[in-house]
């Protein structure tokens, strides 16, 4: 009895921790942003709320938690409230199952472990979370009664289930690999340097989800369902305060959790690129890589104009799919020739 | 699904349609404008959609009607000047240029060699701050924001040196009826030269971003296509007629100020898409750069406004001294001047196409009537035929490619 308690206990207590992690990282992370870009166009980016602009996702959280909360008279109140929560949470959710570390600490004769829980279906898990969120985003976008927010819905609804396909077919070459779908495992199946990392063997498949990672996370180049200069501000053209705030919190949650699932798949995880610099704490190798994605986000966002839709569609299904589809083909072929 | 209006092959009919079958397609009205994030300002445009594709789209324009043309019958000539820098607020200088080049010409009124000279110089460096600006907000349309930034880092040394010659920024009521108010300082004809040192390489910068970019590529080759035969018939000019291939430049057609004396060339595009017409205007911004470069080599010395005292209110360090220029200066602002009975029409290259001002004059001392020929509203004549069958992404790209402003649209 006692022993249930004081499990339930650590997993609380790392539930809270990971989750404060991840939402500072989310708040910093459009500070990091809004700076990236303002150094790439020249600007200063936010200079005046705190040294250098540090407080300032703080004073935009601030702003947003007091904004009124409009709800249109003719929107569909229900759903239209329903839709943030359905977009955030599977954000969230999915970073139960990363491992953000090698290390356990021992603290009062418990055991923290670096992650919420090992499933062994862990990508799965996130892949099946990720396509809740589409729900979400379709929700949100019909609920307002706005035919920008509609067109944004349907969009991104469209948008997000073909690149989860070519998402979840370029994840396949890894579990092959690996031989597991746990997350721990994957990262364990890459010890050893550099050169056991899967993004060697599988560089293809490192390419397929990387766009389609930026696919699904509805950023530029691929941000049609928000797409400024055409729909406003897409699916959430009519939240305001908080209920905005989930959509922004989500996305940006989203790109997180996308980097460390590309961290853990194709850049092994925690682990030092060469023993020797395997001094550097795991957690440290795991943020560093993951801020390499975030930074390749931000880059491509401050280089690259916004496909049409039309474009995005054929370019998803004709070229990223059969591609993703030859990957698994020939990683498996190669596999079945090296283990006999 | 009952309540929502934009439903997309719907299975639901809405309420006055109940007696139809149920399954149905209709086009989707989609207003979009006048507020609106890409609209360039308060255009209006009524989409009828089929799916994402644009079945037709009406430009609804007026929104920022101010009466400008009525307002002028009630000003002096040389009141007038100012509320031409209102029109298309980007470029001010270039409009300014095109309506004292009007009444220039209903006086026959001719301008001392340097004043050309340098009402060239800045009405190409107002071109390049047009194309700039044009360049930076297409982009911006299309996604790329960057560069949007970059375009404004060099419009603002432009801009610091319209404020050195004439002290504003945006607004600038440089030109004058018989020349320009005031020199070039050295200190400007200085860093003009640097800032043209530097801009090719600038030029190359956007390139780098743009030009082999496959996702701008896809964005604007054949979009908003427009044959030459098409583009003549609408009345394009300026380098949306350009990029269709045709070569008609109003500078090469019937040159005024300095444009007869310097060695330049007029950039064609072929196809009639939107990337000739960027292709066009990237290339004119270093067309302008070798015309003022050259402008600058040949600027001869001399006064730049002309000696025509029924016309040119005298110099003003004169004014707060001499009695008789004190009176000459009263007479000029209070009762303006009479040119000739008479109607003139004078079409200036504006960096958004041609820009007329058509007068007609019954000798008093304000115009009897004066009509604006913008070229952003005659533009938007053809916007319903270069949408078409395009998707509701392109509409941006195509408010995007004929740069069009609306304070001149709706004057």
């Amino acid at each position: 009895m006692i022993q249930t308690a004081l499990n339930l206990i650590v997993v609380l207590v790392t539930i809270g921790v990971v989750m404060a992690v991840v939402l500072l990282h989310v708040a910093y992370l459009t500070y990091f942003e809004r700076k990236i870009l303002g150094w790439m166009q020249d600007r200063m980016g936010p200079m005046e709320v705190g040294y250098h602009g540090l407080l300032q996702p703080i004073a935009d959280g601030l702003k947003l938690f007091f904004k009124e909360d409009i709800v249109p008279a003719q929107a569909n109140k229900i759903i239209f409230t329903l839709a943030p929560i359905l977009v955030l949470v599977p954000a969230l959710i999915g970073f139960a199952v990363v491992p953000f570390g090698r290390d356990s600490i021992h603290l009062f004769g418990l055991t923290f472990r670096p992650y919420v829980t090992d499933l062994n279906i862990g990508i799965l898990y996130i892949l099946a979370f990720a396509s809740i969120g589409a729900y979400g985003v379709l929700l949100g976008g019909w609920a307002s009664n706005n035919k920008y927010s509609l067109l944004g819905g349907l969009r991104s609804a469209a948008q997000v289930i073909s690149y989860e396909l070519s998402l979840g077919l370029a994840i396949v070459g890894v579990l092959l690999m690996a031989g597991s779908l746990s997350l721990v495992k994957i990262t364990e199946a890459q010890n050893g340097g550099a050169l056991h990392w899967f993004i060697l063997p599988q560089f293809v498949a490192f390419v397929i989800y990387l766009i389609s990672a930026v696919a699904e996370t509805n950023r530029l180049p691929f941000d049609l369902p928000e797409a400024e200069s055409e729909l406003v501000a897409g699916f959430f053209t009519e939240y305001s305060g908080m209920r905005f705030a989930f959509f922004f919190l989500a996305e940006y949650a989203n790109m997180i959790l996308v980097s460390c699932i590309a961290t853990i798949l194709f850049l092994g995880g925690w682990h030092a690129p060469f023993e020797a610099l395997s001094f550097i704490p795991p957690i440290l190798w795991f943020a560093g890589k993951v801020y390499f994605f975030l930074f390749f986000y931000i880059w491509i966002r401050g280089t690259l104009p916004r496909l049409r839709y039309d474009q995005l569609m054929m370019f998803g299904w004709k070229v990223m799919i059969p591609l993703a589809l030859a990957n698994i083909l020939v990683t498996s072929v190669v596999l079945f020739f090296i283990r006999g | 699904m009952g309540a929502n209006p934009a439903s997309f092959n719907d299975t639901e009919p809405r309420p006055i349609t109940e007696d139809l079958p149920l399954r149905r397609s209709e086009e989707v009205l989609l207003n979009m404008g006048p507020q609106h994030p890409a609209t360039h300002g308060v255009l209006r445009v009524v989409l009828e959609l089929e799916g994402e594709k644009i079945i037709k789209a009406t430009p609804d324009l007026g929104y920022l009607h101010r009466g400008v043309e009525k307002l002028c019958e009630g000003l002096t000539y040389q009141q007038i000047i100012p509320h031409t820098d209102r029109l298309d607020y980007i470029c001010s200088m270039t409009n300014n240029f095109a309506y004292v080049r009007a009444i220039e010409k209903l006086l026959g009124v001719s301008i001392p060699e340097r004043g050309e000279y340098v009402r060239t110089i800045i009405a190409e460096m107002q071109r390049i701050v047009g194309h700039l600006f044009w360049l930076g907000t297409q982009a911006l349309d299309i996604g790329a924001m960057t560069i949007f930034f970059w375009t404004f880092r060099e419009r603002e040394v432009l801009l610091d040196l319209f404020e050195q010659t004439c002290g504003a920024r945006l607004t600038m009521n440089y030109f004058r009826i018989g020349g320009v108010n005031g020199d070039l300082k050295p200190e400007v004809i200085a860093r003009l030269r640097t800032f043209l040192a530097d801009f090719p390489s600038k030029i190359d910068e956007y390139d780098r971003l743009l030009l082999n970019n496959r996702i701008w590529l896809s964005r604007t080759k054949n979009i908003a296509v427009i044959s030459a035969e098409d583009a003549v018939n609408f009345g394009l000019t300026g380098p949306a007629l350009r990029g269709s291939g045709v070569y008609y430049d109003v500078r090469k057609a019937e040159p005024y100020a300095a444009y007869g004396k310097v060695d330049w060339d007029v950039p064609l595009g072929s196809n009639g898409d939107t990337y000739d017409r960027y292709r066009v205007r990237m290339q004119e911004m270093k067309q302008s750069a070798r015309i003022i470069a050259q402008c600058l080599d040949q600027l001869p010395e001399g006064p730049v406004l002309t000696d025509v005292p029924q016309v040119v209110a005298p110099p003003k360090e004169k004014v707060m001294q001499d009695m008789q220029s004190l009176i000459h200066h009263f007479i000029i602002f209070t009762e303006g001047f009479r040119p000739p009975k008479g109607e003139v029409y004078c079409a200036t290259e504006a960096p958004k196409g041609e820009l007329g001002f058509s007068i007609v004059s019954d000798g008093s001392p304000k115009p009897y009537r004066l009509k604006i020929r913008s070229p952003s509203f005659v533009h938007l004549g053809a916007f319903d035929h270069m949408a078409r069958g395009y998707m509701i992404a392109d509409i941006v790209t195509i408010f995007g490619t004929y740069d069009i402003v609306m304070g001149e649209c709706d004057r």
